[in-house]
């Protein structure tokens, strides 16, 4: 299987020289790194040439890195049903500069599209409709961005003199608890109370 | 135990059914058949061939007995409600059916996490139940956030939207939960329930 994906590989990196910055095969998976602009000339590319047949698309989806100058993954994965194989294409981008869309390509990507801008930001050139799918009506920011808070910034009650449901800045009745989801079992960099002694047993002096 | 062998017929492994215990009492009689309130109600219909009672208890104990109930499910808790009107627990038969209109319904239960998009239906759907209108709070994302209390997204707690009138626990409860929260219910309205407008 190995030497399957990394033929596929090497004839990916021959064929579209310098759309493809790189590709390694993990875990049994082969990655494939893109040229942010390249990437839908890459995926038609891919559905259409005969050794290729990726026509299937599973998931398109975003990754949020905030140390990096690029922030943005744009993570593809695509499937050959012709030749039984799996292949996820990346892309790096920011929070302003556009990817080239594939929904004129494989039009499953729509709403993948649309959800990855939703929740990250990213914005795709070429796209028919490209709104918010997920969010609420008029929600502002992107949620799965790592400088998000996770409680937001609005919540919503009814007012009875409004006679409508109204948002208003969050105020949390209960402070934000930050939980402890280290397993006792396998292991904590605290000792726990009471449980000096069987700590100080177990390291080999 | 239901059920014990048979002494009389030893051997040939006849089950027999025990005799029920707690429905009876010392006399051999039913349990609660010298109840005073019991007998005065007796003998006055055996005396009268009528009885006489408020206007609101029947009311009451009417409404008690033809709760529609509007089908609100959100999430994972909905499972559980449409166990709870399934043949297992059948809350048909406390006159508790289910209805697909809210104009045709008494009370909504809300089975599941209420989030911000679905605050102001779920609202809508509550201003369009005639009167008088109760709300179940089922699970624990209806009754204040629960998992997601921490959310951007989900309401924390459905009693910010609609008034509530039963909790019921849990992640999701028990469909037996819910049940004993629509008896709770039935018991509010027969407690507390007025024909005042």
């Amino acid at each position: 299987m190995d030497e399957t994906l990394k033929e596929l590989g090497d004839y990916i990196a021959a064929s579209r020289g310098e759309a493809i910055l790189g590709y390694e095969v993990a875990y049994g998976e082969l990655n494939v790194r893109v040229a942010h602009d390249a990437i839908a000339d890459v995926v038609a590319w891919l559905a259409k040439d005969p050794k290729g047949g990726f026509v299937s698309l599973v998931d398109v989806c975003g990754a949020d890195y905030p140390e990096r100058e690029k922030r943005f993954d744009v993570v593809y994965h695509l499937l050959s049903p012709a030749r039984n194989l799996r292949i996820r294409l990346t892309i790096q981008t920011d929070d302003v500069t556009p990817v080239p869309s594939i929904t004129p390509i494989l039009p499953g990507a729509n709403w993948f599209e649309r959800e990855a801008y939703d929740l990250y930001g990213i914005l795709f050139v070429g796209h028919p409709d490209l709104r918010r799918l997920l969010t609420d009506y008029g929600f502002e920011g992107h949620p799965l961005r790592k400088d998000f808070p996770v409680t937001g910034y609005v919540e919503v009650r009814y007012d009875d003199e409004q006679k409508r449901v109204v948002y208003e800045p969050v105020r949390l009745n209960q402070e934000f608890r930050d939980f402890d989801f280290l397993s006792p079992w396998e292991g904590t960099d605290y000792v726990l109370p009471g449980d000096e002694k069987a700590k100080a047993e177990t390291k080999p002096s | 135990m239901g059920l014990s062998s048979s002494s009389n017929a030893p051997g040939t492994g006849t089950l027999v059914a025990q005799q029920p215990r707690g429905l009876v009492d010392a006399s051999g009689r039913p349990i609660g058949h010298d109840d005073s309130f019991f007998m005065e109600v007796n003998s006055e219909l055996a005396d009268k061939g009528f009885f006489v009672a408020a206007a609101d208890d029947l009311i009451t104990w009417a409404r008690t007995g033809s709760l529609m109930w509007m089908t609100f499910g959100l999430a994972c808790c909905a499972v559980e409600m449409m166990q709870v009107s399934m043949p297992r627990y059948d809350v048909e038969r406390f006159g508790f059916a289910p209805r697909g209109s809210p104009r045709q319904s008494d009370v909504m239960i809300v089975a599941g996490t209420l989030t911000n998009k679905m605050a102001p239906a779920l609202r809508k759907v509550y201003d369009q139940m005639p009167e008088p209108r109760y709300v179940i709070s089922m699970g624990s994302c209806a009754n204040g956030g629960g998992y997601y209390h921490y959310s951007y997204s989900v309401v924390r707690g459905c009693d910010r939207v609609v008034p509530v009138d039963i909790y019921v626990p849990g992640c999701p409860p028990t469909a037996e939960a819910l049940l004993y929260g629509v008896l709770l219910l039935q018991r509010k309205i027969r407690r507390t329930g007025t024909i005042e407008r």
